[in-house]
């Protein structure tokens, strides 16, 4: 039974495609798809390290960024004379190099903010977004500022022996982003499985004692930025040439807020959290659009999320599992209700 | 020269402005340990506030600035009671999360109210600006700097010379210690935030005629805020009044000399400079009320 439900659930995705009919349904569940795995690594910073990230859309939008300039090219004028000229890469060279850069920006900026915590550390993250909105609006020679970069190529990718083939569909992208899903997912629970998961929980659950016992907590808070922010960065990728364009509104602090509403709803700190929660706020749209204008869609967000911090300071995920364990006393429980429990923030209260 | 003159002008007029989103901010801050999302939104409740008594009442437009504040304030305490006293002993970023839907819910709410369109607030004064030597500034703007001035002195005054002051230095220091003293935390918790939405509110109505109201003129303002209360020191008046003129300087500085579009970056570069180097705030001796 605990393996035919996975298996029934992989089923289902694998085919929507095949039944489902509705395009806009299917643009839904792309762009849910996206912003799931922009989600998931979100939660590797707030569940597993504990540290609110709220300038986490700026690695998305870099990662946006890099991989639609990688793929139409540009030419800027550094300081004065010093040209830079970059002729125009295939779109899956984009996708690696959002990928790449991203992370070394989540480096970078990881090793400054590191240096402060708590609500200091959500000010100065929320400060580098603003300056890279900034920076993408102002800087119109290599962003075309306001006016976007448009006409993004899809992908193509190539298969040995079997020849290209051109991304033109959703469906092709729906198959795509699950693919690119399932890899963030991996990648995330094999790094919160290891020796380097246990480590961020620690420094998590109390940061003096961990450094005490020898974790070098700077160094695992980077790693978490730098791997949070490569994934953040292929998933803006994904958004850039599924949309075909982006515009400095990608940096928009409304986008890490639903990030931050999908991962604490379904619960931070655990692995099926963000896509539980995604989900939710991924279809709350389709079913509120019609009935009510985008403000009122708006407050309910904001009310939603301050009702679900008071009911259900943990999420829904681990709301869910520990339910059947606390009327069944189970003496084991699965692996993964122990890690939820272990990562359980609001033990603090 | 007479440029530079002109932005020292402006960024005294902006700064005082800033200064008392800055001391409200600071309060909160430091006292209650609140990272204050909907301080912009009372920025921007204070100027819709203003817009509502003055251009669709039609009535006085400095009582719309009264009831602005005094509005404030009520809507402050019935935020601190609603949503922070609950919450009280939550971890910090529990409480941000709240803070967070809040404003949402409000910012949302002046879309719904208000429309997406930026409203023009009337003012009595003369169109005619004042001329001094090579500097011209708007009676509008002169009279937002005195009230400002007079806002941060009073505030100057309840911290200092009145015994809910008193009180709110006290829990600053040692919330237990005070609570043993008799000092009733629970009414000091939301006087400070009902204070601090009012300054809010009053920089809103004070700067709502000056530029436009739009219902996501917040945003901006609560992270000018935040860089104004890094800038100065957590809990610091005299550290946010400095920080306020600061930034302002900063700002007009760079809109005027290196790029007008960059004119809101400066706060957050302030932000990350200060808190990477200096992250006490430039002028704290050690972290206080006063």
């Amino acid at each position: 039974m605990k393996r035919a439900l996975p298996a029934f659930w992989l089923i289902v995705i694998l085919t929507i495609p095949l039944w489902l009919q509705d395009q806009y349904i299917l643009h839904i569940l792309i762009t849910t798809g996206i912003f799931i795995i922009a989600a998931m690594s979100l939660n590797l910073l707030l569940g597993y390290t504990g540290q609110l990230s709220l300038g986490h859309v700026a690695f998305f939008g870099i990662g946006a960024y890099a991989s639609a300039l990688t793929t139409l090219g540009f030419d800027v004028e550094l300081f004065s004379g010093f040209r830079v000229v970059h002729e125009p890469w295939p779109a899956v060279i984009g996708f690696f190099v959002g990928t790449a850069v991203a992370g070394m920006s989540g480096f970078v900026i990881g090793r400054l903010s590191f240096k402060v915590r708590g609500a200091y550390f959500v000010i100065v993250t929320i400060s580098f977004a603003e300056v890279t909105r900034l920076v993408a609006l102002n800087w119109v020679e290599l962003t075309q500022g306001p006016l976007a970069l448009t006409n993004i190529p899809p992908y193509t990718l190539g298969f040995p022996g079997l020849g290209e083939y051109t991304l033109w569909n959703k469906t092709a992208y729906y198959y795509l982003v699950v693919v690119v899903g399932v890899l963030a997912y991996v990648i995330i629970s094999r790094l919160v499985g290891s020796r380097i998961g246990r480590a961020m929980i620690a420094l998590k659950e109390n940061e003096t004692l961990a450094s005490s016992v020898g974790i070098d907590v700077t160094r695992y808070l980077v790693l978490a930025a730098v791997v949070s922010a490569a994934v953040a960065g292929g998933a803006g990728s994904l958004y850039a040439h599924y949309l075909k364009i982006v515009d400095p509104d990608i940096f928009l602090f409304i986008y890490t807020v639903t990030m931050v509403i999908m991962v604490i709803t379904g619960g931070k700190g655990t692995l099926a959290g963000p896509i539980v929660g995604g989900i939710i706020f991924g279809f709350l749209p389709v079913i509120v659009r019609p009935i009510a204008a985008p403000a009122v869609q708006w407050i309910l967000y904001g009310g939603l999320m301050i009702v679900i911090v008071f009911i259900l300071p943990q999420g829904i995920v681990p709301a869910v599992q520990r339910w059947p364990a606390n009327r069944t006393l189970s003496r084991r429980k699965p692996a993964g209700v122990a890690l939820a429990n272990n990562s359980n923030p609001s033990d603090r209260q | 020269m007479d440029q530079f003159l002109q932005h020292l002008v402006n960024a005294v007029i902006l700064g005082g402005t800033y200064a008392l989103l800055g001391i409200g901010l600071t309060l909160i801050f430091g006292i209650m340990r609140v990272v204050n999302f909907t301080h912009g939104e009372l920025y921007a409740f204070g100027a819709y506030t203003v817009y509502f008594v003055a251009a669709a009442l039609g009535l006085d437009f400095f009582l719309g600035l009264l009831v602005a504040v005094v509005a404030g304030a009520l809507l402050g305490a019935l935020i601190e009671i609603t949503l922070l006293r609950p919450m009280r002993g939550a971890d910090i970023d529990t409480v941000m999360l709240v803070m967070i839907g809040a404003w949402i819910v409000m910012q949302n709410t002046e879309l719904l109210v208000w429309g997406g369109v930026a409203k023009a607030i009337v003012t009595p004064f003369p169109d005619s600006p004042l001329v001094i030597g090579p500097v011209s500034i708007s009676w509008l703007r002169v009279f937002v700097l005195v009230v400002a001035f007079l806002l941060i002195i009073g505030s100057y005054l309840i911290i200092h010379r009145t015994k809910l002051g008193k009180a709110m230095r006290a829990t600053f220091q040692d919330t237990d210690t005070a609570a043993l003293m008799g000092v009733n935390i629970r009414g000091v918790y939301t006087a400070t935030f009902a204070f601090g939405s009012a300054l809010a509110a009053a920089a809103g109505a004070l700067l709502g005629p000056v530029f436009l109201v739009t219902p996501t003129m917040g945003d901006l303002a609560s992270l000018k805020a935040f860089a104004i209360v890094i800038l100065g020191g957590l809990g610091n008046i005299t550290g946010a009044t400095i920080g306020g003129f600061i930034l302002a300087l900063v700002e007009e500085i760079g809109a005027g000399y290196i790029s007008s579009g960059y004119r809101d970056a400066m706060g957050f570069l302030i932000i990350i400079v200060v808190l990477l180097f200096k992250p006490t705030g430039l002028f704290a001796r050690a972290e206080r009320v006063g």
